[in-house]
């Protein structure tokens, strides 16, 4: 049996959070009664006219810095031309030969080194307006009664991304998308969420055998609307291209879309003509050509993004992969743990914190003072756990102190521990047997039924040292 | 380039217009004639040329990102051939492809 | 009592200005006129029964947006559409005070050089009802000839100003692209489309043109223009007048024509003008090709929104395509059809290189040989339409005769100039146009270039039946 490799490509649209549309002041962003959100431009009257939101523009380019791309000096909209309810003026208005962004790479670190993902292009374009399938069984769009079109979407200015075909796994390729929408919220450009349809991504997909040259034949995968089913879509696509390889068959080029609940992939009915989208340079438009000092200036204005930052805090605080990665899973939670680093106190230990109990809370990081979390952090193993998780759930308080929490300290003195064990121990007879007899586990049960006697204060190293000398 | 009677169906498809025989049949007649008198341009070596797709030389032109009020809805639906609700109502799309993007 | 043939805008503007006449007397004197003269000559597609202002009437071609009356496009796909918004250029008339009399015929989304494409019948020249008055602004310019509007507005693609302007004995002028905002105009072709003033005199039409012209910013597309200037001069001392040679010589000329137009040359020399002959060498052989290119290219595009989903004819079907192919060919009349598939096919995979690419770069070449001339001259003049009038149905068979129409007013187009079409004399007893050229945003330079001839010239632009 051959090994097999896969060999993903994704295109990525991400809704950008202007206040207003990409070619017309009506209102952009989620909600609003439907089509309360539209104009003469938006709903394609007769003789409407696009004028381009500049700052659109703006974050495109910024955008495009953070994926490493070459920002063009001059660009093109082009029409792309198709007829469905959703499009009202027959054209989408994109970009074609002549994007904003070019050939940029996007570098997703992991445990074992960096996978290099490079950007064919970065451009800009207007969304579609929603439509909805109305009647027939199952609401899907085979069998619907009629459809009903909402334009209050339509316009909204999307960035759309396209890779090269660098990915070679389904995980990765997950792993990809989550570290480029965490990149896309840090600049502040998009919300970039699949549940509300703000991020969207199609892969495309083939196999081939490992050490095999060139490329097979592609399919376009799309529906999928969390990171998991994109991983769970490509995984299932590459296990059919396999099959069908392997059986002798061929795979053909085709648009696809994922079933969640049979984890199958099926072929989207396509109309026939629909290959062809008549590109032609934007009439109503004039071309772009960023000047430099504002490509420049935007530039200065992109942030250190996750992926950089990851490889910073290993280096910096000498924390393992793992740790840097969770602590990147927002700026905010970076930037708290910086600000605890910064008072000197362990970094593993800060991280390990942060990492488990401090995540677990779910309050928000950028509510905490750095110092005063830091004190705490300090005095972990002096306080008493159930006194250090209640510290922790109201360190977002603005008058949170760790002070107040220092008083509570774990009873470490032998003398008053040791009737507490030697009564638990009495009390249970049948575990001390057992745990005679082998079975060790049973030492942290021993443990926890101090630590309630105690109500927690008790310190957990000198009780498990009295343990094991009164079960010796 | 002579234009063939599939050329026609296909470009008319394209275009989404449901020609009868009788236009189908003109029109394959005339698009060879008149393209065959604009394919004149064919003629010339423009290799050298860069395109003009405007006559304008301006370029970067661009509106504030500043919201406007939206039509009120009895003006959005105004000329609408069906409404429903407050959503405008087309028949079923069929089997067909969803919007591209 | 109010001659509404022979009364110009600007006359009309002093005498409200004096107290002379109100806006409801003129109005009154153009209704009057519109239910002696329309029924034969099918001007106007709407009337309108006065929109609160009491300035000088207008009537606007029906591919204009007006906010609350009918705009059809000469289509029947807009028979019943009316816009909720104004395209600038009837807010700009608005905001001047002007008031509305009606919408005017048009051939069909624009596209034709007669009127004859229009959905609601063909209009007629005043000079001679048997005969076409151009297109495909036909209605605003047999409208201001026949004395239904003191002025109007047209749109110029490939001519649709200049060309019936030049038919009626009107003075036309088709601006520089970008000068005249497209919002609220129904599209033909965005790249070339140009709205401008149909007027009985030069100075009327600098007038008009002063209201309309100006950035906007809900079109990209225009630009800051140089303030009007009305012209004064009566002579062109020191105006280098260049001659192209083959937009003067090219094949259909009517001897007729040819002659009234040297007639107007040799009057630039009396007036003091340095005549010269110049070459467009390309320009005008593969002016109008370049042109039957593009703008069904974009025409093409343009019409996609015709799918009866939020305005307009709607076909009822089974499916959505359905729907949308039967409401198209429904509604859609034979010139519009041609146009999408002749441009669809030009920006087909496979032909765009050759076809729409080609063109584009001809479009450089035509700019660049305006250029040149431009260096040695400051205007150019040839006929504006090779022949006179032609009768109603002479070249209905015909589309390609029909595009021969505009060969000598497209090349200028394509190099987004402006130009002046001004009546210069008569043959066969119908008006003959004279085409003025200039640089673009030359337009005050037109404007006194055009006023000068004008008064050397002294057409009587009252067609004679009329008189
Ligand atoms: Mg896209
Ligand atoms: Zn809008």
């Amino acid at each position: 049996m051959p090994e097999w490799e896969a060999v993903i490509g994704l295109e990525i649209h991400t809704q950008l959070k202007t206040r207003t549309k990409m070619f017309c002041s009506c209102e952009a962003g989620f909600g609003g009664e439907p089509n309360t959100r539209t104009c003469p431009v938006c709903l394609a009257f007769p003789g409407a006219l696009p004028v381009p939101n500049e700052t659109a523009v703006e974050w495109t380019i910024k955008l495009g810095h953070a994926l490493n791309c070459r920002v063009a000096e001059h660009a093109v909209f082009h029409r792309k031309n198709y007829f469905y309810p959703d499009n009202p003026k027959g054209y989408q208005i994109s970009q074609y030969d002549e994007p904003l962004c070019i050939e940029g790479s996007f570098v997703v670190p992991g445990p074992d080194g960096d996978s290099e993902v490079r950007i064919v292009r970065a451009h800009l374009e207007e969304d579609a307006a929603k439509t909805i399938h109305v009647g027939g069984a199952t609401g899907r769009i085979v069998g619907s009664a009629h459809s009903n079109v909402d334009f209050n979407r339509g316009g909204t200015p999307l960035v759309e991304i396209v890779t090269q075909p660098d990915l070679r796994s389904a995980e990765q390729a997950k792993r990809f998308l989550q570290l480029l929408r965490q990149t896309i919220v840090e600049l502040g450009v998009s919300d970039a969420e699949m549940e509300k349809g703000t991020l969207r991504a199609d892969a495309n997909i083939s196999v081939r055998e490992v050490g095999e040259a060139g490329y097979r034949t592609r399919t376009e995968l799309k529906n999928m609307n969390s990171f998991n089913h994109i991983a769970r879509g490509i995984d299932a696509e590459i296990r059919r291209q396999i099959e069908t390889w392997e059986s002798g068959g061929e795979v053909v080029q085709e648009t696809l879309d994922y079933e969640v609940k049979s984890d199958t992939v099926t072929p989207r009915r396509r109309k026939e003509e629909a290959d062809d989208y008549l590109y032609f340079p934007e009439p109503d438009l004039v071309p772009l050509k960023p000047p430099a000092d504002l490509v420049e200036r935007l530039r200065t204005e992109v942030p250190e993004l996750p992926g950089a930052r990851i490889r910073r805090f290993e280096k910096e605080y000498e924390l393992p992969y793992y740790d840097a990665e969770v602590l990147n899973g927002s700026a905010a939670l970076a930037a708290l743990y910086e600000q605890v680093a910064l008072e000197g106190i362990d970094a593993k230990a800060a991280s390990n914190v942060l990492m488990n109990d401090f995540v677990a809370t779910g309050v928000d990081p950028a509510a905490v003072d750095g110092a005063e979390l830091a004190k705490l952090i300090a005095a972990r193993a002096t306080i008493p756990r159930e006194s250090f998780t209640r510290a922790l759930i109201e360190s977002g308080d603005p008058d949170f102190r760790a002070e107040t929490y220092l008083g509570d300290t774990l009873v470490a003195d032998t003398a008053e521990l040791e009737p507490l064990v030697e009564r638990v121990l009495a009390d249970n007879p049948g575990q001390v047997a057992a745990y005679k007899g082998g079975k060790d586990g049973l030492l942290g049960f021993f443990v926890g039924q101090v630590m309630k006697e105690t109500q927690g204060k008790a310190d957990p190293k000198v009780v498990n040292e009295l343990l094991r000398a009164k079960l010796a | 380039m002579a234009i063939s009677r599939e050329d026609v169906l296909h470009v008319a498809a394209l275009a989404q217009l449901e020609l009868s025989e009788d236009e189908i049949v003109r029109l394959t007649e005339q698009l060879n004639d008149i393209l065959a008198a604009v394919g004149k341009v064919s003629e010339l070596d423009l290799s050298d040329v860069p395109p003009t797709s405007h006559p304008l030389s301006v370029v970067n032109v661009f509106r504030p990102d500043v919201a406007r009020p939206s039509l009120p809805l009895d003006d959005a639906f105004a000329n609408a051939p069906e409404r429903d609700g407050d959503l405008f109502r087309v028949p079923p799309t069929g089997a067909a492809e969803e919007s591209v993007g | 009592m109010i001659d509404t043939l022979r009364l110009t805008a600007g006359e009309a503007r002093a005498l409200l200005e004096r107290g002379d006449v109100s806006g409801a007397e003129l109005r009154a004197a153009y209704r009057k006129a519109i239910e002696t003269r329309n029924e034969e000559l099918n001007c106007f597609l709407t009337l309108v029964d006065g929109d609160g202002n009491d300035g000088v009437p207008i009537a606007l071609k029906d591919v204009i947006s007006t906010k609350g009356v009918r705009t059809t496009a000469g289509s029947k796909i807009l028979e019943d559409y009316v816009p909720v918004f104004d395209s600038t250029v009837a807010d700009r008339c608005k905001a001047a005070g002007l008031q509305l009399l009606g919408k005017t015929n048009t051939d069909e989304f624009a596209m034709g050089s007669s009127t004859e494409n229009s959905a609601y019948g063909p209009s007629r020249n005043p000079w001679d009802p048997t005969r076409v008055p151009g297109g495909s602004g036909g209605g605003s310019a047999a409208a201001v000839s026949a004395g239904l509007a003191p002025w109007a507005l047209g749109s110029d693609t490939g001519g649709s100003i200049k060309q019936p302007s030049a038919l009626c004995g009107n003075v036309g002028l088709r601006p520089t692209y970008g000068t005249v905002s497209r919002y609220g105009i129904v599209a033909f072709a965005s790249s070339l489309d140009q709205v401008g003033p149909v007027t009985k005199n030069v100075r009327d039409n600098a007038l008009l043109y002063g209201i309309i012209s100006g950035r906007d910013d809900c079109d990209s597309t225009t630009v800051e223009v140089p303030p009007v200037e009305l012209p004064e001069a009566e002579d062109l001392k020191g105006l280098r007048v260049g001659v192209p040679k083959e937009l003067n010589e090219a094949e259909g000329i009517a001897p007729g024509v040819a002659e009234a137009v040297h007639r107007a040359i040799d009057l630039c020399t009396e007036l003091g003008a340095e005549v010269g002959e110049c070459e467009l060498p390309r320009s005008v052989e593969y002016g109008l090709p370049c042109y039957y290119l593009i703008a069904p290219a974009e025409a093409s595009s343009n019409l996609a929104r015709y799918d009866g989903v939020r305005y307009g004819l709607r076909v009822p079907a089974e499916n959505y395509y359905e729907m949308v192919a039967r409401t198209r060919d429904a509604g859609f009349g034979d010139e519009p059809k041609r146009r999408i598939m002749l441009g669809t096919y030009a920006l087909s995979a496979g032909y765009y290189e050759a076809y729409y690419g080609q063109a584009q770069k001809v479009r450089t070449v035509i700019a660049r040989e305006f250029d040149a001339a431009f260096e040695r001259f400051d205007v150019l003049v040839s006929p504006t339409s090779p022949t006179v009038a032609f009768k109603i149905g002479e070249k209905a068979e015909s589309p390609l005769a029909m595009y021969l129409t505009d060969v000598l007013t497209i090349p200028p187009n394509m190099a987004g100039l402006p130009g002046l079409s001004i009546p210069c004399g008569l043959s066969e007893g119908l008006p003959v146009g004279l085409q003025l050229i200039g640089p673009q945003f030359s337009e005050n330079m037109l404007f006194r270039t055009g006023h000068a001839l004008e008064r050397a010239i002294g057409f009587d632009t009252v067609p004679e039946r009329l008189r």
